[in-house]
């Protein structure tokens, strides 16, 4: 693993028009991600994580006003024209959505689909991107690739369809995979199968990955950086170990003891109640502040905690994080 | 598990049930043959991926699909071949709560309206003021402001909405509620809240669940007995402890190898069973034991021989010619392919 940073986002907010008023979906988040790296964003509905990485990645939809710092690759998106910004999106992002037919052409084979991009991007002829095609269908373990090439979407099972698309996403060899809740559609055993895909390519050919899930068990697994965000916010980050072990945040700590875990024989599980503020009516303050259980004081209600270290390259924003270890 | 008898205290028993779809492509077999009995005050776990035919079981108990072959009975009475009319007095007995209270409640009607149609279809309230008592005090016991009884769904949260569902659900002071992945669409945050609104429930009121679910963490601690289910068969069943702790069938074993843990460490070195490829097709589901296609432990016997569920200790089922071993040889050879 080295040093280079493949995507960083400093101080990214972006503000959505709608009927009922300003939607304020990410305010002021910050994060990066090096090659070989997994970093994991994690939330409710809501949260923001989905549209901080479509925002950074210059996918926001239309009525979304975006500012901030984004550099791919050193390079500053904002300041490239329109084109430029696709062009190099499209050469060293590759992205996989919840739903493979969001990515698929219902029309065109698997093939196809997948050739295009290296036509496009590395310059392949028509047949050397056909056979790159089948490369990419074998690396993603589609059996009888040479076959299957010439496959329409509807013509493959659901968990096909999503390996067809990381075989898309990763056909041009990009720094960078952007997963959007990629197993949510799955059952388990799929889950299982799609996880060990990426973490096996990713091993393999170094690439980023910024993973955004509401799984807690599957970021477990593939995280080296987890990001939790609330309310259009990073409430915790650093490290999966530490943040799973020591959560420092009630919010982090409270989601981790709400599922059910079959090895401790428990009647009633841990509840946060409320729901997952919407972006159009966040609270003053802090955004955590009317469902949480630790509750300070009035300051909670009035002014925003800032992002602080509770310990190195752990940080939390909470005026009352949870005793780590050491202070115990 | 009691010495009592079955007949007695069974809410609902399915004896052999299949459930056939004619497709352009063929037959589907989507339930091909399940028996199995609801007892009452009890939570029978039901789990499986898609295709696995548990949603198709469930919509069975309410006669919503035609059974092809087989019985359903519903409190002591064979309803296989129940016409249309007498199924609204079954109806009554077998309340159903779905995945989406988006899409099962009418966006136009109030959630009060919701949840007296019920009790208008069952002539259960005398006058509109009994209505409206009835309404405000199944709001009460769902959780839910009576004020809300003016709203419409779009007002509410998802975690509000699934709660209507339910009221709506208690409304007939059913025998059964059948929930089919009544937390899957909702937040982490709301999953638990639901799941202590149902227990908490069971316990005032002594219902009966037939809990249906892909998530196998939240079955194992909703059930007091859980049933496996792969390609339109049970493939197991036994106790929450029994399927988790030493499951019998390699399919349930996979399974419970597959579903992830939130604890880093664990998660990253944990043993796992990756099944190969997809499930196959229900129209043409594989001879013998239907998960022999993708089962690591597969012999030749198994494509000849279509294994029946037997018991292997009290109370602990499963449908596999070499049950318990196979799972043993599984663990001990696991096939995970995270080795670089």
């Amino acid at each position: 693993m080295n040093d280079e940073t493949v995507l960083s986002v400093a101080d990214l907010t972006v503000t959505i028009g709608t009927r009922r008023g300003a939607a304020r979906a990410v305010a002021g988040v910050d994060w990066s991600v090096r090659a070989g790296e997994t970093l994991a964003l994690v939330g409710e509905s809501g949260s923001g994580k989905s549209m901080s990485v479509l925002a950074a990645t210059g996918l926001a939809p239309r009525a979304a006003r975006v500012t901030g710092d984004v550099r791919l690759l050193g390079t500053d998106l904002a300041a490239l024209s329109a084109a430029r910004r696709r062009r190099m999106r499209g050469r060293h992002v590759g992205f996989v959505f919840q739903d493979p037919m969001t990515s698929l052409n219902p029309v065109l084979t698997v093939g196809r689909q997948i050739g295009e991009a290296s036509e496009v991007h590395l310059g392949l002829t028509r047949r050397a991107a056909r056979a790159r095609a089948i490369e990419m269908l074998e690396l993603v373990g589609i059996p009888s690739a040479a076959e299957r090439v010439d496959a329409y979407p509807h013509q493959l099972s659901g968990g096909m369809r999503q390996r067809a698309v990381i075989a898309m996403a990763l056909v041009c060899e990009p720094d960078l995979l952007i997963a959007d809740e990629p197993t949510t559609a799955l059952d388990v055993t799929t889950q299982a199968q799609i996880v060990e895909l990426v973490a096996d390519l990713q091993r393999r050919l170094g690439t980023a990955v910024v993973w955004i899930s509401h799984d807690l068990g599957v970021v477990a697994g593939l995280a080296d950086t987890v990001a939790v965000m609330y309310g259009g916010r990073i409430v915790e980050q650093g490290a999966v170990d530490a943040v799973f072990a020591e959560p420092a945040h009630p919010y982090t700590a409270a989601l981790l003891a709400a599922r059910p875990d079959p090895d401790a024989n428990v009647t009633e599980l841990v509840t946060i109640p409320g729901t997952p503020p919407s972006p159009l009516e966040l609270p003053e303050g802090c955004a955590f502040w009317p469902r949480c259980s630790v509750r300070g004081d009035s300051r909670c209600e009035r002014e925003l905690p800032p992002l602080v270290p509770v310990a190195a390259g752990h940080q939390v924003r909470t005026f009352y994080p949870r005793q780590t270890r050491e202070d115990r | 598990m009691t010495g009592e008898s079955v007949a007695t205290d069974a809410v609902a028993e399915l004896t052999d049930l299949a459930v056939w779809f004619p497709t352009p492509a063929g037959m589907v077999h989507a339930v091909d043959g399940v028996s199995l009995t609801v007892r009452r005050g009890e939570t029978l776990g039901l789990v499986g991926e898609s295709g696995s035919g548990k949603s198709t079981t469930g919509l069975a108990l309410l006669r919503l699909v035609e059974p092809t072959a087989g019985t359903v009975q519903v409190a002591g009475q064979d309803v296989t071949r129940w016409s249309r009319r007498r199924l609204r007095r079954l109806r009554r007995r077998v309340a159903m709560v779905f995945q989406d209270p988006q899409a099962s409640l009418d966006p136009r009607h109030t959630v009060g309206a919701s949840i007296a149609e019920p009790l208008a279809v069952h002539r259960l309230a005398a006058s509109g003021t009994a209505r409206r008592d009835r309404v405000a005090e199944l709001l009460d016991l769902v959780g839910l402001r009576r004020d809300l009884a003016e709203r419409h769904p779009h007002e509410l949260s998802g975690g509000q909405r699934q709660r209507v569902g339910i009221a709506r659900a208690l409304a007939g002071e059913p025998d059964l509620i059948v929930l089919d992945e009544p937390i899957a669409s909702l937040d982490l945050s709301v999953q638990a809240q639901i799941m202590n609104l149902l227990r908490g429930l069971q316990r005032e009121l002594g219902l009966t669940y037939l809990f249906i679910a892909h998530d196998l963490a939240a079955v194992e601690h909703m059930s007091d007995r859980v049933a496996v289910m792969y390609l339109g068969r049970i493939v197991e069943s036994g106790t929450p402890a029994q399927i988790w702790r030493e499951p019998a069938h390699p399919y349930t074993a996979a399974l419970l190898s597959a579903v992830p843990v939130a604890d880093p460490p664990v998660q990253r070195s944990r043993q796992r069973i990756i099944l190969a490829g997809d499930v196959p097709s229900p129209i043409d589901p594989p001879t013998g034991c239907r998960f022999r296609t993708r089962c690591p432990q597969a012999r030749p016997d198994c494509a000849q021989t279509d294994p029946v569920l037997v018991e292997i200790s009290s109370g602990h089922q499963a449908a596999c010619l070499f049950a318990g071993g196979a799972v043993r040889a599984m663990r001990a050879q696991p096939t995970n392919a995270s080795s670089p």
